[in-house]
């Protein structure tokens, strides 16, 4: 491609990552038939690169199993035999890859897992956009400006916490908003911090059938414009604990200085990392029962 | 008829100290003094100014290259007034900024030779990653399976050297300009990636040291401090800072851990002690001392790391010194008996209702909305982390808690794949990087050099190995496959 003269990247070009949860435990409960969700969501992509030439969309697809790049605006469109008519080559490559893809994901589910049933690896995916974003930073000063729009319907998986709280913290720092659109019945607290933590916006929308205007007046907006418009504020962020032993939401709580677990009462041992409290230690106590504890929010 | 009545000044140049520059001409004023002809007419004068002023500039515009200590002045063919210039000679070295940049920036470092004896330039990326993989190595040496236990909850008192020596300019455009900036910088990032620990600063200054700033949890009066007015002057004195930092690092509580960091820039100490003894001191008080030395090597401050189990390491250059300065922003390996694990009761406040008016406890006016609540005296306070003023209480949230559990959980360094693998055309998953979809082929199919993760044996490229391990925390390929997490909890 040839460059781009810089006056052309001008403050409004944007670079919209979105995430795609295809869950098919979430979508074959939701109100929304999946069909209609992605006719909305392929009507906002177009918009998205209508708005402005240089806009680019990639698409991840989160799944139970796995997550994959479905879909990316700037790459050379392989196969002119897709457009057959009917629908425009974006439309048809998107959802043929999307078509691999579930079926991929489906074959990948082998038996049924006690732990994350319901769930799907939105970690993954966020860690996935993030590279893709680093590797957008490295082209060097003409840039789009990245964001990440999460389409997510699934609850959230618990043992994921530490992961997401990861890729949120380096988002903050590469200073990449996290918006989310949640779909589900109930609000995903994971989304809550992460679009506080950086910046983003977070919306739960009450009419699922007008999907379409929800994206296009609240997610459309590049972060240049976004200044000058009054967009959704969160209503309360809550940012308890909860504690390890009982899984519940603390106000004020006991942290083990080692290994920073929460505790609501004081206890003589940290049953996370084994050590003994109020007493000089010998050695390193290294317990066995180290694995990945998974702490909740 | 002379003008006896003196030179009336009306266009007044001064030349700019240094003239090597093309671009610091154009932006000159112009002193000087005119001597007034006689028949004095007012547009005349306009005129004179305006040819006088166009002619310095396009004059000066020509010039390049002009030595400064031209004691002669400058003579102008036009105008026969007599300028009178000052010039000042800057620093005295008459060197131009071209000769400098010999002298002290040595260009000739940044040329590298290849195989047939060319030159080439540095391939920075293959340096920095040769860089960061030696790094990995060294961390992860000696601990491939166990966990290193690390102090999450640190003390940390920086010891700034004022003294006379930090006003050398070996680094631009002092060492002191450039020890602040780079502290600015590292108590941010060390903020970030510990968020329950506590800075204080202290300098030192005429062989006596002083606290700059006391020990607290927020970065923004650490900077204040430091963006004020910093002076050098007199000798440094290494045992008053151990002195006064022992003494306060006495009082916190036991649970922390404790730690100086010195950045040295003299090449002695004038102690009024015996300095081995504050050392004996510092090292059964089980506070760990570091230093980063910008001159050169001393042996007692190689001692007083040896001793007290901290890491000395002199800098050779700016970017050298801010490396080794980050490099003490993620927290060391604690070693067992120097804090006591203990259960620190803490609070997590809510936020504050939009709307609530309240006077708040850190700034003692009334504010609207915002702010957390303290659960336990439920006195409202403006930002987290901190110590709630009325009674006591740390108050986080649990995001806070959750930046430090990427050190307590990290994700093991990826492995390069040998080349011979990549040549093997059964290796489907080579083709890009798994985590930003960079092609890992250069032109003409072959394989560029790539990263493997040990758990999910995704291939990455160089540059995502770096941010995945210093930044993301998180492996994409463990993350974006559900049933390689099972197996790897089961396997522990």
């Amino acid at each position: 491609m040839a460059p781009v003269p810089s006056k052309l990247y001008s403050d409004d070009v944007s670079l919209l990552v979105v995430l795609l949860d295809t869950n098919p435990f979430f979508w074959s409960t939701a109100s929304l038939p999946f069909s209609k969700f992605l006719s909305h969501v392929l009507a906002f992509l177009n918009s998205i690169l209508l708005i402005n030439q240089l806009n680019q969309v990639v698409v991840i697809a989160t799944g139970c199993n796995s997550c994959n790049f479905i879909f990316d605006s700037s790459s050379v469109p392989a196969n002119p035999n897709l457009e057959n008519g009917r629908m425009p080559a974006l439309c048809s490559n998107l959802l043929q890859k999307l078509e691999e893809f579930v079926t991929g994901d489906e074959k990948l589910s082998k038996e049924v897992l006690a732990a994350g049933i319901g769930s799907s690896l939105l970690s993954g995916s966020l860690s996935m956009a993030l590279c893709y974003i680093q590797r957008v930073f490295r082209t060097g000063p003409l840039h789009p400006q990245p964001r990440i729009l999460c389409l997510q319907g699934s609850p959230d998986g618990p043992e994921q916490y530490v992961a997401v709280m990861n890729a949120i913290f380096s988002a903050q720092r590469s200073m990449v908003p996290i918006d989310s659109c949640v779909i589900g019945a109930q609000h995903s607290a994971f989304l809550q911090q992460a679009s506080y933590i950086t910046g983003g916006v977070y919306l739960k929308p009450q009419q699922l059938d007008g999907l379409f205007q929800y994206l296009s007046t609240v997610f459309a907006t590049d972060l240049h414009s976004r200044r000058f418009l009054q967009l959704p504020k969160p209503a309360g962020v809550d940012f308890r604990a909860s504690c390890f032993c009982h899984k519940n939401t603390i106000d004020m709580g006991y942290i083990c200085s080692v290994c920073l677990s929460i505790f609501c009462k004081h206890h003589k041992k940290c049953s996370t990392c084994g050590s003994v409290f109020g007493q000089a230690q010998s050695d390193g106590n290294s317990a066995t029962d180290r694995k990945r504890k998974t702490p909740e929010t | 008829m002379h003008n006896g009545t003196g030179s009336l000044p009306f266009v007044q140049f001064k030349p700019i100290k240094n003239f090597t520059s093309p671009s610091s001409v154009s932006c000159i004023g112009l002193v000087g003094v005119l001597e007034v002809k006689p028949r004095p007419k007012p547009y005349a004068f306009i005129h004179s100014i305006l040819g006088f002023s166009l002619f310095i500039y396009t004059s000066m515009n020509d010039m390049e290259h002009r030595k400064t200590n031209d004691g002669e002045g400058r003579r102008l063919d036009g105008e026969e007034e007599e300028e009178e210039e000052d010039e000042d000679e800057g620093n005295g070295r008459g060197l131009d900024a071209w000769e400098r940049a010999y002298a002290d920036e040595r260009s000739w470092e940044s040329l590298q030779e290849d195989e047939s004896g060319l030159l080439r330039p540095i391939d920075n990326k293959t340096i920095y990653h040769a860089q960061y993989r030696r790094r990995i190595r060294s961390l992860y040496s000696s601990t491939t399976t166990a966990r290193i236990q690390k102090g999450l909850i640190r003390y940390l008192y920086i010891v700034v050297d004022l003294s006379r020596a930090a006003s050398e300019m070996d680094f631009k455009p002092s060492r002191m300009a450039v020890v602040a900036k780079h502290i600015e910088a590292f108590i941010r990032e060390f903020f970030d990636q510990n968020p329950l620990s506590q800075i204080g600063l202290v300098t030192i200054k005429d062989g006596l040291a002083q606290c700059l700033t006391d020990l607290g949890g927020s970065p923004d009066s650490h900077v204040k401090a430091l963006m004020g007015k910093l002076e050098c002057s007199g000798d440094s004195s290494l045992q008053n800072a151990l002195d006064l930092v022992h003494g306060y690092l006495n009082q916190i509580p036991s649970y922390g851990h404790r730690e100086v960091l010195i950045l040295y820039s003299a090449l002695s100490t004038c102690d009024p002690g015996d300095i081995m003894e504050t050392i004996q001191e510092c090292k059964k008080s089980k506070i760990r001392c570091s230093v980063i030395g910008l001159s050169a090597e001393i042996f007692i401050c190689r001692h007083l790391c040896q001793e007290t189990g901290g890491s000395y390491s002199v800098a050779l250059d700016e970017s050298h010194f801010k490396e080794l300065l980050l490099e003490h922003a993620p927290p060391p390996p604690a070693i067992a008996e120097f804090a006591i694990a203990n259960l620190i009761k803490m609070g997590f406040p809510q936020r504050a209702a939009e709307g609530v008016i309240s006077i708040c406890s850190c700034h003692k006016e009334a504010k609207v909305g915002g702010g957390y609540t303290c659960p336990r005296c439920k006195a409202r306070v403006c930002e987290l982390p901190t110590e709630c003023r009325i009674c006591g209480l740390t108050l986080v949230s649990s995001p806070h808690l959750a930046r430090s559990y990427h050190h307590l959980f990290p994700i093991p360094p990826f492995d390069e794949v040998s080349l011979s693998l990549l040549n093997n055309p059964h290796q489907r998953s080579s083709r890009a990087c798994f985590g930003c979809q960079e092609s890992l082929l250069i032109p003409g199919n072959k394989p560029t050099l790539c990263v493997a993760c040990p758990k999910c044996k995704q291939h990455f490229c160089l540059d995502c190995d770096i941010y995945i391990h210093e930044s993301l925390h998180n492996c994409p390929g463990c993350e974006s496959f559900r049933h390689s997490k099972i197996v790897s909890v089961t396997e522990e």
